[in-house]
């Protein structure tokens, strides 16, 4: 582009815009500092895996999912002063479709694993679990409840727990650091099937009450457990 | 005197006398079904028979003004199941009355009250699916809390806690399957909303069945967060085991105002003095709470009715952080705060304390201009006002009838709140106004928070001042208590402080030990969000989303 079709700006000297950016002498805007650390080459050699992996950490998409107490310090992460966008991870994405990472910010109790299992399964892969506070690793205040599920580990695997009850948001920025680190590494938590998967009904030990209920239900029907106190 | 509350002409209330209730006239009043009175320690209680609720609870409604049913209790005994209706007026909430209801162990059957109080339907069937009494009579007794599919009472005395929980995958079929429950042809469509959903709050689940973009039918399913806390409270010692729970009920954070309602039960129990310094420190910490818990309602109001994330959220999220900021400077934590103790609260203001005071004037001086802020941007914004005035309409009789208490009531024109009319701490000694709109909508609501909030920084700025003039050797942060505290057996006690949500009441009752024998949370939000069908029936779908958002539920309340 010649400066004669440009508008002559005031403070550039008769210069366009564009002009007095690039400055004196070879535009050597493609040789960055980081181009120079490369040496003359202008490529990056890698491994597709790697430099993947590496994306993945840096673009998080969160899932917008609140459960309990530990919720309300997620949003102060989200919000103004913390801000997790810095650490390039503060989309909070509506739809589990649309996510990569799921916090888990709160008690599991029986009547919501299986909806939490489901959210979970409707994330597309490659997908990462933070549980956030003592409920998620154990059940935490609650653990002894006849409701609460020991621990969200039994529902879905996890990546990272942040301990605390809640964890300060300082905290929860520290644990998706780190889950950045190892998504860089290429580590994840290995997808197991958990214990809450579907199981065949023949598993539990047949007392009265199961026999009560497996006379109710067909052979071939799945069945899910609320209840793992015997659960290591 | 602004405290004074509008004398309600209260004109032939059987029962009323200068000097409090008269027991006597209003066991008169209902003589016919009474078996027996029992003494709490918050009120006489009436024992009558399992099928005269409805005849007893009407004439006690109609002829001696108990129009607040605040809670139902229901509990197992060795030799008995027994509900008990909590009373209160709405004119005066020191006149209370319980209603014991006692019911066959074999077959715990009982008489509902659904038709006097509205509210008791809910209340009823939480009573069933944890403790195990069935009501007659009651329009739609099922689980409420637990799934569908349990097994058993879970505060029932003889519930194996071990015992394995199973349900067949066809429980969780599926939920966008067809809806034909209008019959085959019908144009109606079902939709979930929730339980994972941005405008629910939480984990609340809604089933609407929706005519066109109308809401023809709704059903609000609780119970995703139910952590048991009215069983791990029954686990737990009254003296330091049980003050960590409360916090977590009213996450928002609610905490300090929360503990409030165990301590006062606690305190009224076991007749502990609270010493005045500590009452003001407590009115001081939970009226924070309740600036940093309406801000919250406020943000994730606009979440509601702007969409994500957005400059309105982020303003409230700013004062909450300078509100929770002042309150870990006192309390050593942001959210849970753990802060009071039976009989006080557990440290004094941290030294120096001139530069804690500092800050917190600091804030409240900032505080008329954030609320200016708040009023541009969201109630004098015109699309604003669109959404929220005249939706959500939830007229007094009907906010009454179903116990509503707290913002969504006073947004309804009714002057209720239990820090003026049952008072308790330093409040009665402050100067500050209750808070009522006219309006009935969803705009009212909204602003009867923020005129809280201003409210609260007067009550703030009262407490600083008369902190800071206190005499040093007079500043008593907790009265003597015994390490282990053992209630003589069988004092029941109800009693309820102003949560952030509303009125938030706590029964016990004490066997002996140093663990309560029933624990039982009448939480605010489980009776508010009663009314959304009320308000939502027959509205458009993003009408009801701001009828919820103005409801301010908090689900670790709703569903304990």
């Amino acid at each position: 582009m010649s400066s004669e079709q440009t508008p002559q700006g005031d403070g550039t000297g008769g210069k366009s815009t564009q002009e007095a950016r690039m400055g004196e002498g070879v535009d050597d805007r493609f040789n960055s500092k980081l181009r120079d650390a490369f040496g003359t080459s202008p490529f990056i050699l890698t491994k597709f895996d790697k430099f993947m992996n590496w994306v993945r950490g840096s673009s998080m998409f969160m899932l917008q999912f609140g459960i309990a107490c530990c919720s309300i310090e997620m949003m102060h992460t989200y919000s103004v002063k913390h801000d997790l966008d810095r650490f390039h991870a503060g989309v909070p994405r509506a739809s589990p479709r649309q996510a990569d990472v799921i916090i888990i910010p709160g008690t599991i109790v029986s009547k919501f694993a299986p909806r939490m299992k489901r959210i979970y399964d409707q994330m597309p892969e490659p997908k990462f679990v933070i549980g956030m506070g003592s409920c998620t690793i154990s059940g935490g205040p609650f653990q002894e409840g006849y409701n609460v599920i020991k621990g969200a580990e039994e529902v879905i695997p996890i990546d990272i727990h942040v301990p605390g009850c809640p964890p300060r948001p300082e905290a929860l920025i520290y644990g998706v650091a780190k889950l950045q680190e190892r998504i860089a590494h290429g580590e994840t938590a290995p997808v197991t099937v958990k214990p809450y998967e579907l199981e065949e009904f023949g598993d539990l030990e047949r007392d009265e009450l199961v026999q009560h209920l497996a006379d109710q239900i067909n052979e071939d029907d799945l069945v899910m457990r609320y209840d793992w106190t015997e659960q290591p | 005197m602004s405290l004074e509350k509008p004398v309600p002409d209260a004109p032939d209330e059987v029962g009323v006398t200068e000097d409090g209730l008269d027991y006597d006239a209003l066991e008169e009043l209902v003589s016919e079904h009474v078996i027996d009175r029992e003494s709490h320690v918050n009120a006489e209680a009436l024992v009558i028979r399992p099928d005269a609720v409805q005849d007893t609870l009407s004439a006690l409604k109609e002829e001696a003004g108990f129009d607040h049913c605040s809670a139902v209790t229901a509990q197992e005994y060795e030799d008995r199941y027994e509900s008990i209706y909590h009373l209160k007026k709405f004119d005066d909430p020191t006149q209370q009355l319980s209603v014991v209801v006692p019911a066959n162990k074999d077959e715990p059957v009982s008489e509902s009250a659904e038709s006097v109080y509205r509210t008791a339907d809910w209340h009823e069937r939480e009573a069933y699916d944890l403790v195990g009494i069935e009501y007659d009579d009651h329009p739609d007794l099922r689980r409420i809390l637990l799934p569908e599919t349990w097994q058993g009472h879970p505060m029932g005395k003889d519930y194996n806690q071990n015992q394995p929980q199973v349900v067949p995958l066809r429980e969780h079929v599926n939920p966008l399957a067809e809806d034909h429950s209008a019959g085959e042809d019908s144009d109606t469509m079902f939709v979930n909303i929730g339980p994972h959903h941005p405008a629910t709050h939480g984990v609340l689940h809604v089933k609407t069945v929706l005519d066109g973009e109308q809401i023809a039918d709704i059903d609000p399913d609780i119970g995703y967060l139910h952590r048991n806390e009215e069983q791990m409270c029954e686990q737990s010692t009254y003296r330091h085991q049980i003050m960590p729970y409360p916090d977590r009920w009213d996450y928002t954070p609610g905490g300090i105002l929360n503990e409030w309602a165990y301590a006062r039960a606690a305190e009224s129990m076991a007749d502990i003095e609270v010493p005045e310094y500590a009452q003001v420190l407590r009115t001081m910490s939970a009226e924070l709470t309740r600036i940093a818990a309406h801000m919250l309602a406020l943000g994730t109001f606009g979440l509601d009715v702007y969409g994500d994330f957005n400059a309105i959220f982020m303003y409230a999220v700013r004062d909450r952080e300078a509100v929770q900021n002042i309150l870990e400077d006192l309390t050593g934590q942001r959210l849970m705060f753990n802060y009071f103790r039976l009989g006080g609260v557990s440290w004094d203001v941290p030294e120096p304390r001139e530069e804690f005071f500092e800050k917190i004037r600091e804030f409240l001086d900032g505080l008329p201009e954030y609320i200016e802020e708040y009023h541009n941007l969201i109630t004098e914004n015109e699309i604003f006002q669109l959404r929220c005035i005249d939706t959500g309409i939830l007229p007094p009789e009907v906010a009454k009838n179903y116990g509503a208490t707290g913002p969504v009531l006073r947004g309804s024109g009714v002057d209720y709140d239990l820090r003026r009319d049952d008072p308790y701490g330093y409040y009665d000694e402050l100067d500050w106004n209750v808070v009522t709109e006219d309006g009935c909508d969803n705009y009212s609501r909204v602003l009867v928070r923020m005129r809280e909030v201003e409210e609260s920084a007067k009550i703030i700025r009262q407490c600083v001042d008369l902190l800071e003039d206190w005499p040093e050797d007079d500043r008593e942060i907790q009265a003597n208590v015994p390490r282990t505290l053992r209630p003589e057996a069988d004092k029941e006690v109800y009693e309820a402080v102003e949560g952030a949500k509303g009125e938030l009441g706590i029964y016990m009752r004490s066997d002996g030990t140093d663990k309560p024998a029933r624990f039982k949370i009448r939480s605010p939000c489980f009776s508010n969000l009663q009314t959304l069908p009320e308000m939502s029936e027959g509205e458009y779908i993003p009408d009801m989303v701001a009828s919820l958002g103005s409801l301010d539920i908090v689900l670790g309340e709703v569903d304990r």
